[in-house]
């Protein structure tokens, strides 16, 4: 499942205006209003996740701990289903390539609209932002037929990278684009052609590492799509990740493994996010 | 790229015995045509399909299918569904929105649960229905919630779960943008708290609210990973059906089901987000 | 630019002005203190300008007033009655704000109009009334237009109508023409003076424009770091600053070295009479305003200590700021430009300092180079 953000907001949200003095009694009572409200949601998300990694803990017997499910995630494998470890890898270099085929999709796109082809811009984010509106679920019944077509070269599940760079457009596009615009790509691209440079040279080594962290974000909001991806995967047959996760849970419901595995993933998860949360301060606060 | 031998800036050249350089679209082709064959084309398949018989031949009835008892039975499950995440998720992301937004800018709370906003609304699927499962399923350990398995109640709340943090996330800029000025000339001019919410905050915010309440209806349309793993014997609502009828190997009739619901599920969803879109101008024109 | 007229009649009706006491006023922001014991009174139906550099204290004592903020210690008494525990909503005071007050959902006449209507006040006069403010404002034409239609000039005259309606006891007008053009500034603070005036209320305004608080005030406080410096009219804040703070801040000051005997200044071979005439004997350092200079070509080749070299002319309309090298000091003189004209660079003149009062310091009163730097 892919979660929708508003059309036209970057997913990452910035500092707000600084509150100014403000009455105390009114200050009191909504300083007590946010204890409330955070402790409150707090418990509601993290109980399920403590939840998760009680369980992952468990031992053999009930109410005792062991490191079994988190070992497990090298080693188990159920019967009729690839190891969890290939998923695993798999999944990780469906990433991979999905993040470099979009970079390289994206960029000079955006790039060379920018420069040369400014009244096609609306048409490219109109497109990019599309599959907010057709969601995996009804792109995956048309593409069926895309599908088999590929399978004639080859059956490896990395082939969901085609789709997978669909899905991800609508992030990349918008974190590129928050990126792009803070940089004079006109200026920047007109003086690196004038001494010389090609094209490839002006995008690789003059506008990219001027959006490092449009870039940056892209590449998260990618990776952590595809690393939670399960509708295409699913419905075209591939095990990736979440597939197996799946897999394993029909079969053995209170696998201890599940929940190991899905509270690393969420973990990794967190850590990207935290990541970008604080390399984009960085540059605000150079800036 | 073809789009090297294309003009540099200057004047204009003479292109005596060369062909003249391509225009500049050229260059979007590569982009162009990815997005064609991988996003354009399976949505035209699907559209073509609905609207076809199976030996082929074309029957737009098909669309009345669309009110066929049991077809509408998954529509009504996937609206019951999505009201109530949507309608749980905007409000209580609203009020955590609020909390989060009256803080300090550059605290730490405000980048925590911004950053675990970002990754909850990304949570769902396969991983969530598990975390839900072992808190109050049959052996959960916070306890033992009897309504787990009922629809919408249980899944609605696994829902919630990742509908409140994508509502802060949509919403938290617009209440950011209500400048405190607003407030100030508010409480001079004589109004209390709830004045000033039901005169200026509240009509100022609801445009956004609605939209981004909006988002999250449609949000929830498109779920099927997270419902798929809580419960895979019973289809509910549209998406599942698409599933059971993509699996199933009743011929080419099965495809045409699955795309002529897949085709009512996307003008659902195209519907929404069009409402949105426009709400959300008439939001930022006010609070940008 | 014409001047408009500031001073008042004291007998002016003043439609039940109120007095306002501010009384030991304090407020701190952590280890910042905003406000030390700040004393101010407002005469009914007075304009007192606050003015001083960012961080001051003027908007800080503005809130306080306003109730948008508590005050650590000090009491705020208006109209007799002590309202410093009063909620910022009760206080029946009209705020007009730097920028982006107005509520951008309603148009002109609702957004007038939204103070009455808190009150309870009947639509049908509710509406009249906004009317009747409107063209106090000159906008009546614009009363349905939203506030993204009009200009920042238009929208602060709206915020100083919607401000009014409510018939407040205190206006309160903190920067209201920062964020302006230039020339609508100029225009707009004449406006707001003339409705303050025939509306007769008292009034504080907040600025760190000189000009601003000079040309509307019936007196300007001149505050920095949490202290009122000096609260005075405009013309005896402008020629008799109490504190060379006041002296750098408020115009231009030549700063020229010289003694203190017997009550006067000499400086450079001009005897000037002091402000303080009891400053006592010694070396000083003179503030003098440039007005006060004037020059004459001076062809013969002697020197003096007040001859010297024009090094630049900068034209500023109708006057001109001549800067003369004397060797060891310079000096800035404001002359009309017609006489500028006749004493290009290079040229050399012969200085005259015009017997103004004139306030000194000793030497090494660091006040001195601060407030040089602020202004």
């Amino acid at each position: 499942m892919a979660a929708i953000t508003s059309v036209g907001e970057t997913p990452i949200v910035g500092p707000a205006q600084r509150p100014r003095g403000m009455q105390a009694g009114r200050r009191r009572r909504l300083n007590a209003f946010r204890y409330v409200v955070f402790t409150v949601f707090g418990a509601f998300f993290l109980l399920p996740l403590l939840a998760m990694l009680r369980f992952s803990l468990e031992g053999a017997k009930l109410g005792t701990w062991s490191l079994s499910a988190w070992r497990q995630i090298a080693s188990y494998q159920g019967s009729g289903i690839p190891p969890l470890l290939s998923s695993i890898e798999i999944t990780l270099e469906l990433a991979v390539i999905t993040c470099a085929v979009m970079l390289v999709l994206l960029v000079p796109t955006m790039v060379w609209v920018q420069l040369r082809v400014r009244w096609l811009a609306r048409t490219i984010e109109i497109l990019c932002l599309l599959p907010l509106t057709i969601p995996s679920i009804v792109l995956v019944v048309g593409l069926g037929e895309i599908y088999v077509r590929i399978q004639r070269f080859s059956l490896s599940a990395l082939m969901l990278f085609w789709v997978y760079v669909i899905l991800a457009l609508p992030y990349a596009y918008r974190a590129l684009a928050a990126g792009l615009s803070g940089i004079d790509v006109k200026t920047l691209s007109e003086a690196a052609r004038s001494l010389g440079a090609s094209w490839f040279t002006v995008i690789v080594r003059v506008i990219a590492p001027n959006m490092r962290q449009g870039i940056l974000n892209a590449v998260l909001l990618t990776w952590s799509l595809v690393l939670g991806e399960f509708t295409i995967a699913y419905l075209l047959l591939y095990t990736n990740l979440q597939v197996e996760l799946y897999s394993i849970s029909r079969n053995t419901p209170n696998a201890g493994v599940l929940f190991s595995t899905s509270f690393a993933a969420l973990l990794f998860a967190f850590v990207l996010l935290m990541i970008l949360s604080y390399v984009g301060r960085a540059r605000r606060g150079r800036g | 790229m073809a789009v090297a031998a294309t003009t540099k800036t200057g004047a204009r050249p003479s292109w005596a015995g060369r062909r003249p350089p391509a225009p500049a679209w050229v260059g979007t082709v590569p982009f162009l045509a990815y997005v064609a064959v991988f996003l354009l084309w399976p949505t035209g398949i699907v559209v073509v399909d609905a609207l076809k018989n199976p030996n082929g031949a074309w029957a737009f009835s098909n669309i009345s299918e669309l009110g066929n008892p049991l077809v509408r039975g998954y529509f009504v499950g996937s609206f019951k569904l999505c009201l109530l995440s949507s309608a749980a998720g905007a409000v209580f992301g609203a009020i955590l929105a609020y909390a989060v937004a009256s803080g300090d800018p550059d605290g730490l709370i405000r980048r925590l649960y911004i950053a675990v906003s970002g990754v909850l609304a990304q949570f769902g699927g396969v991983t969530l229905a598990f975390a839900f499962l072992v808190t109050i399923g049959p052996v959960g350990l916070l306890f033992h919630a009897s309504w787990y398995f009922d629809f919408p109640w249980g899944i609605g709340l696994i829902y919630t779960y990742f509908q409140i943090p994508l509502m802060v996330l949509v919403f938290l800029p617009a209440i950011d943008g209500l400048k405190v000025q607003w407030r100030e000339a508010s409480e001079n001019l004589g109004s209390s708290s709830w004045q000033y919410w039901r005169y200026v905050g509240g009509p100022l915010l609801a445009p956004a609210f609605l939209g981004a309440a909006l988002l999250l209806f449609a949000n929830a349309l498109s779920a099927f990973a997270t419902i798929q793993a809580w419960e895979n014997q019973i289809a509910y609502i549209v998406p599942q059906q698409i599933s059971t009828a993509m699996s199933s190997e009743v011929g080419l009739s099965s495809v045409n089901v699955a795309s002529l619901l897949a085709l009512g599920l996307v003008i659902m969803v195209a519907v929404v987000m069009t409402i949105y879109a426009l709400l959300q101008r008439r939001a930022a024109r006010w609070l940008r | 630019m014409t001047s408009s007229p500031v001073t008042r009649t004291p007998d002016r009706a003043t439609r039940g002005a109120v007095e306002v006491r501010l009384e030991g006023l304090s407020r701190h922001y952590g280890p910042v203190v905003a406000l030390d014991r700040l004393d101010l009174t407002l005469e009914p139906g007075q304009l007192v300008a606050l003015l001083g550099p960012s961080g001051c204290g003027k908007t800080t004592t503005l809130r306080l007033l306003a109730g948008l903020e508590d005050a650590d210690a000090g009491r705020v008494v208006v109209g007799g009655r002590d309202i410093t525990r009063v909620p910022a909503n009760k206080r029946d005071m009209g705020m007009v704000f730097q920028a982006y007050s107005l509520f951008p959902h309603m148009t002109v006449r609702q957004n007038v109009a939204f103070g009455l209507r808190l009150r309870r006040v009947g639509a049908a006069e509710r509406d009249q009334r906004a009317m009747k403010m409107l063209e106090l404002v000159g906008l009546a034409e614009q009363a349905s237009r939203y506030p993204h239609q009009l200009s920042g000039g238009q929208q602060q005259r709206v915020a100083l109508a919607r401000a009014l309606a409510i018939e407040p006891q205190v206006l309160l007008l903190d920067e209201p023409l920062s964020a302006l053009d230039a020339k609508v500034r100029a225009q707009l603070r004449d406006e707001i003076r003339r409705i303050q005036l025939e509306v007769g209320i008292t009034t504080l305004f907040v600025t760190h424009d000189q000009e601003e608080a000079l040309a509307i005030a019936d007196r300007v406080g001149v505050m920095r770091e949490g202290h009122l410096e000096q609260l005075a009219p405009p013309t005896e804040v402008y020629s008799r600053p109490a504190t060379s703070f006041v002296a750098e801040f408020v115009g231009l000051s030549n700063r020229l070295a010289g003694e203190v005997r017997a009550g006067s200044v000499v400086v450079r071979g001009c005897t000037l009479p002091l402000v303080d005439s009891a400053t006592p004997d010694g070396p000083v350092v003179a503030l003098v305003r440039p007005e006060a200079v004037t020059m004459a070509s001076h062809d013969a080749p002697d020197s003096g200590p007040l001859v010297g070299t024009v090094i630049a002319v900068t034209f500023l309309g109708a006057t001109s700021r001549v800067t003369v090298d004397l060797g060891d000091a310079t000096v800035l003189a404001q002359l009309s430009t017609a006489d500028a004209s006749a004493l290009p660079a290079s040229s050399r003149v012969a200085l005259t300092i015009r017997p103004d009062p004139v306030l000194v310091s000793a030497s090494s009163d660091p006040a001195i180079s601060e407030a040089g730097e602020e202004a």
